[in-house]
């Protein structure tokens, strides 16, 4: 089941990143507090054509508008990720995947313990074969990180964001100090998230790719002795 | 091996199964409920159909936010539209006095109203925000009526299930549903921060519709038609933008 909700994730996560550009390519330019448009200074923006006449951009076309599609995308696949991410709660806390696989063990559960494993990993120590089965403690709070803080987040700024959600529940965007800031955030959040996959696919490749990713696919832990 | 196997076949059918039969439950209840949006069908239906069901369910009579005075962004910010036709432009040289707007299909009397019509019956004012799909925002005051007392007026069939909107610009067109319709922000606006409405803003008639995005805010209103089914009106997919490729609810 674990395996099973992350490939599904992983493939709604392409299809967001992918219309999610799109969407950035339409308005280039975030902005901070409840309001944003052309008239008004940008917080930060991207020197890239946009697909609307109206944005500034300095470059003398504008690229096609392709915001229908990746809307449509962006919201089913945004569904999809809700619902396989609730899937996976349930699966999570029913079978003690995260009391077991995710919260740190108990001996794990210090200071030293945590700046141990850093060092480690910045002087690139190659783990025992043993403890390479099972998930650190820098794992383990990357992966409490990226399940409980970001994704949360991400779906979070994404309601923010809609004007039906925020007429019912007002609380959602105003918490952000308005809607530009959640649409700040949730671009932030991607590349956050963009840096996590690109470490954790970096990750799995020191590891051995291929031996890991079959793991990761079959749950079959070829070369080692207890399934995991 | 086997034993395990096949048990995990017979939970895992069950799951199937039960899935599938909950999925044809949910399809009959939305399609009875009237919770099926007119883009409801093809790879992106399932999205779009969850979206409009759930918000019809939580957010039906919730208001969209409405701001301080202070907050009214300054300058607001007109996005682009198309040239103006010619049909436009002799209405705008005489100050825009001969507008009408007419009210026709599932309504006891279709009936036209001249500008003074509209702004005889009650007012509402409200700040609200205009949000873009593309994703920039502004806030400004919003002067006019509230549809449902222009729909009052020609008198509502029970059969009502959208109301459609026309622009003047040819191919500008949207409805909604009778939750937004009969909505009190929903509104017939014809002046905007104390003003009359400029033209790059819609002037002098537009539908302001702050639960839904920028795009459902149809600019040059002319024409609105009740109806109680969607297919007759363009590809039948609801709106001109639905027609383009884009979402028909837009409250996302």
């Amino acid at each position: 089941m674990v395996r099973a909700t992350h490939w599904v994730t992983t493939l709604a996560c392409v299809a967001l990143l992918v219309s999610g550009v799109e969407l950035v390519i339409s308005h280039p330019r975030f902005y901070w507090g409840e309001n944003g448009n052309v008239l008004t200074p940008a917080l930060f923006s991207f020197p890239i054509p946009s697909s609307r006449a109206t944005v500034p951009t300095g470059y003398g076309y504008v690229l096609p508008d392709q915001n229908g599609w990746s809307r449509y995308l962006h919201f089913e696949a945004a569904w999809i990720l809700v619902l396989i991410g609730g899937l996976y709660l349930v699966f999570g806390l029913v079978s003690g995947h995260f009391r077991k696989g995710l919260f740190p063990r108990a001996a794990d559960r210090s200071w030293s313990a945590v700046s141990r494993s850093l060092r480690d990993h910045l002087r690139l120590t190659r783990p025992e074969e043993e403890e390479a089965w099972s998930y650190n403690v820098l794992q383990r709070l990357t992966y409490l990180g990226v399940v409980f803080v970001v994704f949360p987040l991400f779906i979070w700024t994404g309601l923010a964001m809609s004007p039906a959600v925020t007429a019912a529940m007002p609380t959602v965007v105003t918490v952000f100090g308005g809607r530009q800031s959640a649409r700040t955030l949730h671009f932030l959040l991607t590349l956050l998230l963009v840096l996590f996959v690109l470490i954790h696919v970096g990750m799995v490749w020191l590891a051995g790719f291929r031996r890991r990713v079959t793991a990761m696919i079959t749950g079959n832990a070829s070369g080692h002795r207890k399934s995991v | 091996m086997s034993e395990i196997s096949r048990r995990q076949l017979i939970t895992r059918g069950l799951a199937a199964a039960a899935g599938l039969s909950g999925l044809a439950v949910a399809d009959h209840i939305a399609d009875r409920y009237g919770l099926f949006p007119p883009d409801g069908g093809g790879v992106y239906g399932p999205g779009e159909t969850l979206t409009y069901a759930v918000h019809r369910i939580l957010t039906q009579h919730s208001f969209a936010r409405e701001f301080s005075r202070g907050q009214i962004s300054n300058p607001p910010f007109a996005n682009e539209t198309a040239p103006p036709t010619d049909a436009f432009k002799r209405f705008e040289a005489d100050g825009f006095r001969d507008w009408k707007l007419s009210v026709d299909g599932l309504v006891g009397r279709s009936t036209t109203l001249s500008m003074d019509d509209v702004k005889r019956l009650p007012a509402r004012s409200q700040i609200t925000q205009v949000v873009c799909e593309e994703g920039w925002s502004y806030v400004a005051e919003w002067i006019g009526t509230p549809l449902v007392e222009v729909l009052n007026i020609a008198g509502l069939l029970p059969q009502a299930r959208y109301v459609v909107y026309f622009s003047i610009e040819p191919d500008t067109w949207e409805s909604i549903d009778m939750a937004d319709a009969l909505h009190q922000q929903t509104l017939v606006t014809y002046a905007m921060n104390d003003a009359d409405l400029p033209v790059p803003f819609g002037g002098p008639l537009r539908l302001r519709v702050p639960r839904q995005l920028g795009y459902k805010s149809v600019k040059y209103l002319t024409r609105v038609t009740v109806t109680d089914n969607l297919k007759r009106f363009g590809k039948g997919l609801g709106s001109a933008s639905a027609d383009a490729g884009y979402a028909w609810y837009a409250g996302i």
